[in-house]
Formats: structure tokens, sequence, C-alpha cells
């Protein structure tokens, strides 16, 4: 298959062949019986193969990361890549429960960062991770309006108004567990007109002004309006956010192919240069 | 009669299909299975989904039929473009439909603020999710019903004109009757691709318990919180889809004749 995939100029080529064969190890799988999820694994895994058919050090290192960090994270790999030659960071961003539910079945990655410490905690029960994970920073919720703030909010309490189209995340996904806490800790209930998958999606539904309002995080407003886009959605602090402060925690992975490399991007995020990125992107100190 | 070669990459077509929804079945937490799939969460989602896919069924019927009868019973550059367009939904990614939903129906869409002065509010509602359930099942029906037209002819109805029957009642009485096959059986597939729309429903409606997390979206949540009761739930649908099959299968003959 390898020879196969050489030899062939296109990509998509190469992807059909990997269908193919995963396609006869159905035929395998079928005759003896066996269970499906082996094999996905080791048709991932050669990926990597190919991309490191070459004897030099070429290496990839993938991180399952909360879709909050998804611009530091990217800035950190760039430079970690710079001194790592031959080195190249893949992500997969999404909702924290959802990585760690891809890695108990078997996806393969080197390193995982989550929004909140319950569901590192799964991971951890699990035996997914090396050691204990590492906290690296923290992240605070905060309302988030369109930039001309249809509905006029202006504290929490004004998110339980019946004509504020307010959107939250669902109470399964860390940020709508930290919405959960707010609303308890303030007295309040809110009757959220939607319960988003992620804490981006959120974001998409106020910041296309389909929603009035919605729970996000800091960071979440500080990357919306960056210098390219504008003031797209405005933020505002409320004291009730005190209540539900995530920690967000890091760890090695036992699946993690290179244990060294995996070690060195933890660090390059618990360093003083990973931490600088960080606290840029709105993140506060763990 | 085939050349025996072709058995091999068939029976590997078939197995790609078979073994991953025998797997979920072999992987169901069996034993939970009733509780599973009876939680407040899922039965609002199974009920909410077969009640949104039978109303978009109908309006698919409604709007999609005069469509399939005005492709069929006429040609030129118009046609061709009238039934690309229509068709549109068919290749273009669910969620992609639900962006374009929203550009036209949110609230700050093209259209949104007219509505909602007409005190008409889509976003965020039952009838976002039936809209974006009409919009991607409604070329299923058209794609049968103007196949059967076709090849039914015009014969039948030219009679029935030439003995003095109105438009109306030939469409009625000769047209509608003889395509009933190919209307069954796109009217099955319509159904069935609304029960299972998913990219359209979370771009354009949201997800809320009862009113727009319809099955499809309760699955993928569930998936976050309790892995296992995805699983349940997913093969309710599997069940849905094997008994929708079913009765096209039956009437197979019929359709094999309505779209030849």
């Amino acid at each position: 298959m390898n020879v196969i995939t050489q030899l062939l100029p296109s990509k998509s080529i190469s992807y059909a062949v990997r269908t193919a064969a995963a396609a006869c190890a159905l035929l395998v799988l079928g005759a003896c019986g066996a269970s499906g999820a082996a094999d996905t694994r080791s048709d991932a895994n050669s990926t990597a193969t190919q991309s490191s058919s070459s004897p030099a050090q070429e290496r990839t290192l993938t991180v399952f990361a909360a879709a909050s960090l998804q611009k530091p994270f990217e800035e950190i790999a760039e430079s970690f890549e710079k001194a790592h030659p031959g080195v190249t960071v893949r992500f997969s961003f999404g909702g924290s429960s959802g990585l760690v539910a891809q890695l108990q079945e078997g996806a393969p990655a080197d390193v995982l960062a989550t929004a909140n410490e319950p569901t590192m905690a799964k991971a951890v029960a699990d035996s997914l991770v090396v050691e204990t994970p590492t906290p690296f920073v923290s992240n605070t919720l905060q309302i988030v309006v369109p930039a001309d703030n249809p509905a006029g909010i202006a504290t929490l309490t004004d998110l339980t108004r019946a004509d504020a189209k307010v959107v939250l995340c669902a109470p399964a996904v860390p940020c709508g567990a930290a919405a959960n806490s707010v609303e308890k800790s303030a007295g309040i209930d809110i009757k959220p007109v939607s319960e988003e998958q992620s804490v981006t999606d959120v974001l998409g539904k106020v910041r296309s002004g389909e929603a009035d309002a919605g729970l996000v995080y800091v960071t979440d407003v500080a990357g919306a309006n960056t210098s390219s886009t504008g003031a797209e959605v405005k933020g505002i602090d409320f004291p009730e956010a005190k209540s539900a402060i995530n920690i967000y925690p890091i760890a090695a992975l036992k699946s993690a192919k290179d244990a060294g490399l995996a070690d060195e991007f933890v660090a390059a995020i618990t360093g003083a240069d990973g931490q600088k990125v960080l606290r840029d992107a709105g993140f506060a100190a763990p | 009669m085939i050349p025996r070669w072709l058995l091999l990459p068939a029976g590997l077509g078939a197995l790609l299909v078979a073994v991953p929804i025998v797997a979920m079945a072999l992987t169901v937490d069996w034993a939970n299975f009733g509780a599973l799939v009876t939680s407040d969460a899922s039965t609002d989602a199974l009920l909410l989904s077969l009640r949104t896919a039978a109303v978009s069924t109908l309006l698919c019927l409604l709007l999609g039929i005069p469509l399939a009868a005005v492709l069929a019973r006429s040609s030129g550059a118009a046609t061709t473009a009238l039934r690309s367009l229509v068709l549109l939904p068919l290749v273009i990614p669910p969620v992609v439909g639900g962006i374009a939903l929203l550009q036209a129906f949110g609230r700050r869409g093209v259209l949104g603020s007219t509505l909602e002065v007409l005190g008409l509010e889509i976003a965020f509602s039952t009838t976002a999710v039936v809209i974006a359930q009409t919009f991607v099942a409604m070329p299923f029906l058209v794609l049968s019903v103007e196949g059967a037209l076709r090849t039914a002819g015009t014969r039948f109805e030219e009679v029935a004109a030439t003995l003095g029957a109105r438009p109306g009642t030939v469409f009625r009485r000769i047209t509608v009757p003889l395509v009933l096959p190919g209307l069954a059986s796109g009217t099955i597939l319509a159904f069935a691709r609304c029960l299972g729309e998913f990219g359209a429903t979370i771009t354009f409606a949201g997800s809320l318990q009862g009113t727009t997390r319809t099955l499809p979206l309760e699955i993928y949540l569930q998936r976050e919180s309790d892995p296992r009761a995805a699983v349940a739930l997913s093969l309710v649908l599997v069940a849905v889809a094997v008994l929708i099959i079913g009765l096209t299968r039956g009437r197979r003959d019929s359709l094999a004749e309505g779209t030849a």
C-alpha cells in the first residue's frame, strides 16, 4: 500500500486506497468475527507511517484541545515547530467532552488539553493520561451581546427577561456546566432558546444577531473582536462569574507515539513564552 | 450473467455498510436499552422528529408535486435551469443549506425583519426545523414524481382532454393516479431524509429539548455526555430506517415501473 500511494501523485487517491484497505480489513474481520474498533486505529496509524516514510526526523504531534484554545495554541505550535525542525503539530479542536469520548474510543493523539477539570478527570479515570494533568490557565464567563446590544442587556438577571433570546451551552459541555453554576449561585433560572454543542456555536449565534445574548468565555469575546474583524460583539462582566472559574488542565497521553515530544509540547504551553501568548488571548493564571 | 470477479468488490461494498451497523447492534447496552431510549430527552426528541418530519413531508407534497408537474410537462433552457435549482439542496452540504436559510429567514436575514413585523418569529422555533427539513427533502420527492410523470407520458391526459375534461380534472383523475407508485416512493424517501436531517437544523434552528432538538441532534449531544445512550438512540433511528426500506420494498415492482 505504501508503494502504491508513493507512486500516485494525488493525495485524494491515497484516501481512496486507504478506504479500500479499510474495506479489505472488513473482510478479514468478517471472517474471524473480531471487533471493528482496532481497525480504525491501525488505519489512522498508517497515515503517520506514510508521512515519515523518509528516514529523516519527520515527526507528527497530534494535540486534542478545547475549542477555546484554538488561536493561542496555533500560535504556540508555530514557534514550537520552528524550535523543533521536522516536527509537525496537528490539532483537533472541539468540545472537550467530545474529544475525551474520541480518545476513549481509541483515537490516536499525543496531548490533551480540556476546558475544565471534570472532563480531564474522565480521561484520568480511563487511564488515558501519563501523569497528573497540569493546570495551565483559567477562564471566566462573560455575557456576550451583539455590538449594538439590541435587547439592552446589562446584568446577568437581564438574561431571564422573556423578550431576550438567550443562547447557552448544553449542560453536558463544560461551558454549559459553568453557566449552570453561575445560575445557581445567582439564584436565577435562564430559559435559553437554544442549548448549543460548544461555546463557539453560542458565540456564532450571537455574532450573527440570531440571539440577543449568550454566556461565553472572556477569551471568546476577545478572539471575536480581532483587529481584522473589528468590534462584532460586546462582552459584559458580571460579579457572579467568580463562582464558575474554569481551570484548564493539560496532559501527555499514554497513546503518544513519542512521549518525549509530547512532554516537550506540554512544557511549551506551561512555560513562560506559551503563558504569554495565552495571557494575550485573555486567559488568566490557573 | 455477471463476471464472477465482480462478486469480490460487491461483497466488500455490502460489508462496508453491514459491519458498522452490526457493530453498533453488538455494542449497544441491551440491559439498559429501555431506560436509555425512554428518557424524557429521548422521547421528546423522537416525538419532535416524527412530528416535524410528518409536517415537512406534507409540505414537500404540496410544493413538490406541482413543481414536478411543471418540470415534466415543459422543456427548454428555463426548465433545465429550474430543475437544477430545485435539485440544488441534494448536492450542497446540509450545513451550507442551513447557512443559506439563516441569511434568508434569520432575524438579520433578507426576509427576517419583514417576517418579524408580520409577527412570524422563525429563529429558534419548530418552524425553523420544518423549513430546514422541507428544504433538504423536497428534491427527493420532485425527482421521483417527475420521473414517474415522464414515464407515464401524456397519452391518457390527451385522451381525457379530448373527451372534455378540464385541466384540473385531468390532473386529479388521470395524472396523479398514474404516478401514484412514484409518488409513494418519493414520499417515503422525503420522510426518511427529514428524519435524518442534522446539518441544516443545527445551523439554522438551534438545539432545545422539545422545540428544535430532533433525534439526530439529541444523538450528537448524548455522544458528549452518555455515549451508550447515543448508540441506543442511533439503533432506534436505524430501526425506523429499516421500517421505511421495508415499506419501499413492498412497492419495488411498481417503483421500478414508475421510474424506469
